[in-house]
């Protein structure tokens, strides 16, 4: 499925990334690439820094040490190039419509009003599948079309990369297969370049293009792990890297060996 | 009887037995109420209290009708209302400015925390002498008054409210770009709402104790106007059930503007799932 698009030239470079705030290192080196047209999966044991990593690409956090580039360029101040989907379900602004949420967006980001605005906000609930709930507020969803309607309004930026932190995390199972899924869909249909923060094995896999793999804090990249050829839940190739992320996640190495792991 | 013998309850069975219960709200309310008029109509009718110190209901009534009829409440009213609005409106943007000033600044936040310790304790009742040296016995006087009484709970309000808003809607926000007075209006407050509304609400009953307090004293200064002079005026003549009337269109406004801040709620916050 994922060999539909091709995937291009480095397109987000981090090298020797280091994040520390309030006086505790976070992220201790980082290198990766990101490609452009690629998923790319940022997998760890909870509380260990890939969603730092991930606000440093969005611009939240600034590093303390290394660089963060996007298309060569130093990243600055989170901006609707890099547009982020949360795990929280509260954000959608609760006082507008999902429809209303994507105008609103496109009106301020891209100054993109009247018709063309609608248009395109229409366009977008369709593309992810929540076009009949347009006129609904927020709080009147359920988890996984809130999460739906923050990846409708977050591709409607037509972002250079789209990041997702965690964003099917607090959703049932069922409904997390089925996002997972529809997110393959929806990159077919779009090519955005994604990076993608969890912690669970079956979605890297099935998600990524690349997966890297982070000990625990302070953290480390410990291996990328191309996982392109693995889109098939059944296949034998899909087993074997899931066996291999798990090992690699469980002992990364005596010293970062975690209880937090999270095996799933 | 075993459990699985016990016949399942009717659906109608679960209705609520309690006869009273069953009455729609507003009828409810209206009959206690109803009820305690004809206890105050009973008391005034059998003990042959002095009118000089207790209206009957229906001398209250008849005193309310004339009293609109001529024009005396509306004019009372409106002069009342018209000063409280322009002294919640000032109050109301200076409260909402300071709390705006003190998202964006440590030196703000800190003025606000100094000033609202300081000030807010104060009843603004207690600075009408002053206003009166400053403004005379003018209307300027009352309008300063209400906005000191206004400022503070739209202040610690808003302020609390803007605290309170999720660390994610505050990234989504500059995700989009937002800043300045635009983050403020289209984001923050919006995402406050149900705290500014409290704050309104808190700042509406501060303002409006100040106010006929005020033309209370007013009144007794000899200056005109409003439903506290009103009341006063009819203190001045023993006119007691004027005095009650006076009381009632107090009590009413206060509920009409209870009612207007639930319609506001009903299209905001709960329309939007931040209050139930």
């Amino acid at each position: 499925m994922n060999e539909t698009r091709t995937i291009g030239e480095p397109l987000v470079i981090g090298s020797g990334v280091a994040i520390a705030y309030d006086g505790y290192v976070a992220v201790e080196s980082a290198d990766f690439v990101v490609r452009r047209g690629e998923k790319f999966v940022l997998i760890g044991p909870s509380g260990c820094g890939k969603t730092t990593l991930l606000k440093a690409i969005a611009g939240f956090l600034t590093p303390t040490d290394g660089s963060i580039t996007l298309d060569g360029r130093a990243i600055g101040e989170p901006g609707p190039d890099r547009t982020v989907v949360f795990q929280d379900f509260d954000q959608l602004f609760p006082w507008r419509t999902v429809f209303d949420n994507v105008v609103y967006a496109l009106g301020v980001a891209k100054r993109l009003r009247g018709a063309a605005a609608r248009e395109r906000a229409n366009a977008m609930l369709r593309l992810v599948g929540i076009e009949r709930a347009a006129d609904k507020y927020p709080h009147q969803l359920s988890g996984g079309m809130k999460q739906r309607g923050a990846i409708a309004r977050a591709l409607a930026l037509e972002p250079r990369i789209l990041l997702m932190d965690e964003p099917f995390g607090a959703l049932d199972a069922i409904t997390r297969s089925q996002l997972q899924l529809d997110l393959n869909a929806i990159w077919r249909e779009t090519g955005v370049t994604i990076v993608l923060v969890t912690h669970s094995i079956q979605e890297a896999v099935f998600l990524g293009h690349h997966v890297a793999v982070m000990s625990t804090t302070p953290a480390r990249i410990v291996e990328i792990v191309d996982t392109s050829a693995a889109d098939d839940m059944d296949s034998p190739e899909f087993t074997r890297l899931s066996h291999h992320l798990r090992s690699l996640l469980i002992a990364p190495d005596a010293e970062h060996r975690s209880l937090q792991a999270v095996v799933e | 009887m075993t459990v699985a013998d016990a016949p399942a309850p009717a659906p109608a069975r679960a209705r609520i037995r309690d006869p009273w219960q069953r009455l729609p709200g507003p009828l409810r309310y209206a009959l206690v109420l109803v009820v305690l008029l004809a206890v105050w109509q009973a008391y005034v009718s059998v003990s042959h209290v002095s009118q000089l110190l207790v209206g009957s209901p229906l001398d209250v009534a008849k005193q309310l009708g004339a009293d609109v009829a001529n024009g005396k409440i509306p004019a009372a009213t409106l002069h009342t209302l018209e000063t409280l609005l322009i002294g919640l409106a000032i109050g109301a943007t200076i409260g909402f400015a300071f709390a705006s000033l003190a998202v964006f600044s440590s030196v703000g936040r800190d003025l606000l925390a100094v000033l609202t310790a300081v000030l807010n304790p104060l009843p603004a009742i207690a600075i009408l002498p002053l206003a009166i040296i400053w403004f005379g016995l003018s209307d300027r006087s009352i309008i300063f008054i209400v906005t000191l009484a206004t400022i503070w709970p739209v202040a610690i309000n808003t302020d609390t409210g803007f605290r309170t808003i999720s660390a994610t809607t505050q990234m989504v926000a500059k995700n989009l770009g937002l800043r300045g007075p635009r983050l403020v209006i289209d984001v923050l407050l919006p995402a406050a709402m149900p705290y500014i509304l409290t704050g309104l609400k808190t700042a509406w009953a501060f303002g409006w104790r100040t106010v006929v307090a005020a033309e209370l004293v007013f009144g007794v200064a000899g200056s005109q106007g409003g439903l506290g002079w009103y009341i006063n005026t009819a203190r001045y003549y023993l006119q007691t059930s004027q005095i009650f009337a006076g009381l009632v269109v107090i009590s009413v406004l206060g509920i009409i503007v209870e009612g207007v801040f639930s319609v506001i709620e009903a299209r905001t916050v709960v329309r939007w799932g931040m209050k139930r």
